[in-house]
């Protein structure tokens, strides 16, 4: 028989080398989600920003803001390869949600008011979840984009209630705590979204380094090898879209708290689709590259602005057709690239 | 005794084309079953209506007496009905070691759970390197799929099925696309099988279906052409000139194209 070729005696040379190969793979799986130094960066810059740009904390606010929406895409279009191009419906349901409560209800404790968006927009997500998720690909893309605009046109036609594209006339957002006002400066919202940034970045990363958060990759990496080994994939596929539009919601919530405003706008396609350009621009599934790729796309939107109020957005395309040419993997794939390159010719 | 696996009278047709017809197939505990035919005799389709990857138009498929018919894919993997796949289907972007281990997650159930980190369960990670052990993959535990030949990733094909504990293994062409000089190290993990599961194997070498099987169906333009032990099929003249001889490859590519 063949067989007896192959079955190499167990010498202890053998079985020592097995061991330790052992030990080396098993110690990989349980650091892999042990935090590295440099995770650190994201949150020291937030809070240098703090002290260098004093006077720039409402757009920094904006900035934490557009990471929070980013990180949601994340875990469904990074982490579970869920292609959407209606993201922007749950972070307009969390703004709407604040806005309504506010204007029209006179509910304008701003911490409460957030919570309920969450809520409302993750049963949101719940419900369009269970249905579109069927789908995939084109057909995917498709459906939640008609999702979002649905929502907005029956808010457009109860203009009554949403104030239509004018907006939600005469938000009195409530003191955080019954004593924090949203100065002229946005310093204390830029903290209060910082915080709860932490705290959204702290939960998401506890669930892609979760085996729940693996089996997510495994949806993205191969469906068919999923549904063969008895995978749930849409139960997994709907739980992860339910918590991203949570996410989403609150980003929307803070939105609408921190600017006092909100219009129909928030549903845009641009909304959704800028969010995915931020998120590709920094690099999929891997969290940070949410962080860098909104503030980049933040900053350079900004200042860009300012320099030609008309032609901005050649920069931002610009800048979209490099990453996608030449760094596929997002900015932070550069970095990493980068940082490998450097290494090497510091060794050699 | 109930039979692991039992299919009766299986129909299924892509548009005007039958591809399975009124196929019978039983599966004992423990059985070792080759199932041979031309090029286009519907042996994948067969596999993808036992695990539930296609619905069958007419007939029953029954896992342990059980009729899973029209249970979903998913459901009929969780009682213990395991394959491999002709073509790899791997995570080719992770490590062969998380691989094994979302087999065995999602057969536990462990992927149910979003808060502790994935390496928290000791037993979890050793169980799949015991998997990788007994194919001798640990040195490649580390690798990601797509730095590995192909002929390890077959092996890691069969590891995962394996990490399933399946009562039933339906094994597609576990050796094609390997050379000749490698492809026994797959045959030979597959002859080494736990003697408890029921194996089903599409293969093309007949040394193999030989040396391996106890009982071979021969699948002819999607029915059972003839079913028997291999000292049987191997002295029946019709299976010669069908299966080895030109005529049986011509109507396989008639009925592939």
């Amino acid at each position: 028989m063949a067989a007896s070729e192959t079955q190499t005696p167990a010498t202890p040379a053998n079985a020592a080398a097995t061991s330790s190969a052992r030990a080396r793979a098993a110690d990989f799986i349980v650091k892999r989600h042990y935090l590295q130094w440099w995770e650190a960066l994201p949150w020291v810059l937030i809070i240098a920003a703090y002290f260098i740009f004093p006077d720039r904390m409402t757009f920094g606010t904006q900035v934490l803001i557009g990471i929070m929406f980013a990180l949601s895409l994340d875990l469904i279009l990074g982490y579970a390869g869920i292609v959407t191009l209606g993201h922007a419906l749950f972070f307009g349901i969390g703004a709407y949600t604040v806005a309504l409560l506010t204007a029209r209800w006179g509910w304008g404790e701003p911490i409460s008011s957030m919570l309920i968006a969450i809520v409302l927009s993750a049963v949101a997500g719940l419900i369009t979840g269970w249905f579109l998720l069927r789908y995939r690909g084109l057909t995917l893309l498709m459906l939640t984009l008609a999702a979002a605009i649905l929502v907005q046109e029956a808010g457009n036609y109860r203009s009554d209630i949403t104030g239509g594209y004018d907006g939600v006339p005469g938000m009195e957002i409530g003191k955080l705590f019954g004593i924090f006002e949203n100065d002229l400066y946005g310093r204390n919202y830029y903290i209060y979204v910082g915080v709860l940034l932490f705290i959204v970045w702290y939960v998401l990363r506890r669930i892609v380094y979760s085996p729940y958060g693996a089996a997510l990759t495994g949806i993205r990496e191969n469906v068919r090898r999923m549904y063969a080994i008895g995978s749930p994939v849409h139960r997994r596929l709907v739980t992860a879209y339910t918590i991203a539009a949570g996410i989403a919601g609150m980003a929307g919530a803070l939105f609408a708290q921190s600017t006092a405003y909100a219009t129909l706008g928030v549903f845009d396609f641009d909304n959704s689709a800028k969010v995915m350009v931020m998120l590709i621009l920094g690099g999929t599934g891997r969290l940070y590259g949410a962080f860098i790729g909104a503030t980049v796309y933040l900053v350079l939107e900004d200042d860009l602005s300012k320099l030609s109020p008309t032609f901005w957005q050649f920069g931002i395309g610009l800048l979209l057709v490099l990453t996608v040419l030449f760094a596929r993997r997002g900015l932070l794939g550069l970095i990493e690239d980068a940082l490998k390159y450097i290494r090497r010719g510091a060794k050699s | 005794m109930t039979a692991a696996l039992q299919v009766e009278k299986l129909n299924r047709s892509f548009g005007a084309l039958p591809v399975t017809r009124d196929v019978d197939l039983t599966l004992e505990r423990g059985a070792r079953h080759a199932l041979i035919g031309p090029n286009g005799a519907g042996k994948t389709t067969l596999v993808n209506l036992i695990t539930g990857v296609l619905k069958p138009h007419s007939g029953r498929v029954l896992l342990n007496g059980q009729d899973i018919t029209s249970t979903s894919q998913t459901e009929r993997a969780r009682r213990g009905l395991a394959r491999t796949f002709q073509i790899n289907q791997l995570f080719r972007g992770l490590t062969v070691l998380e691989n094994i281990v979302m087999a065995i997650g999602e057969r536990d159930g462990e992927n149910n759970n979003l808060w502790r980190p994935a390496g928290a369960k000791p037993s979890v990670i050793e169980e799949a390197l015991d998997h990788l052990e007994s194919l001798r993959l640990v040195d490649d535990a580390l690798k990601l799929i797509r730095e590995l030949p192909y002929g390890r990733q077959r092996l890691v094909e069969i590891a995962i099925a394996l990490a399933q504990k399946p009562r039933v293994l339906l094994l597609d062409e576990p050796a094609a696309g390997v050379p000749s000089s490698e492809s026994h190290l797959i045959l030979d993990v597959v002859a080494a099988l736990d003697p408890d599961i029921a194996v089903l194997i599409i293969e093309h070498d007949m040394d193999v279906v030989f040396r391996f099987a106890k009982e071979i169906t021969v699948l002819v333009q999607g029915a059972v052409f003839t079913h028997g032990t291999p000292e049987q099929i191997m002295k029946d003249e019709q299976v010669r000139a069908v299966y080895l001889g030109e005529e049986g490859h011509k109507a396989g590519e008639r009925s592939h194209g």
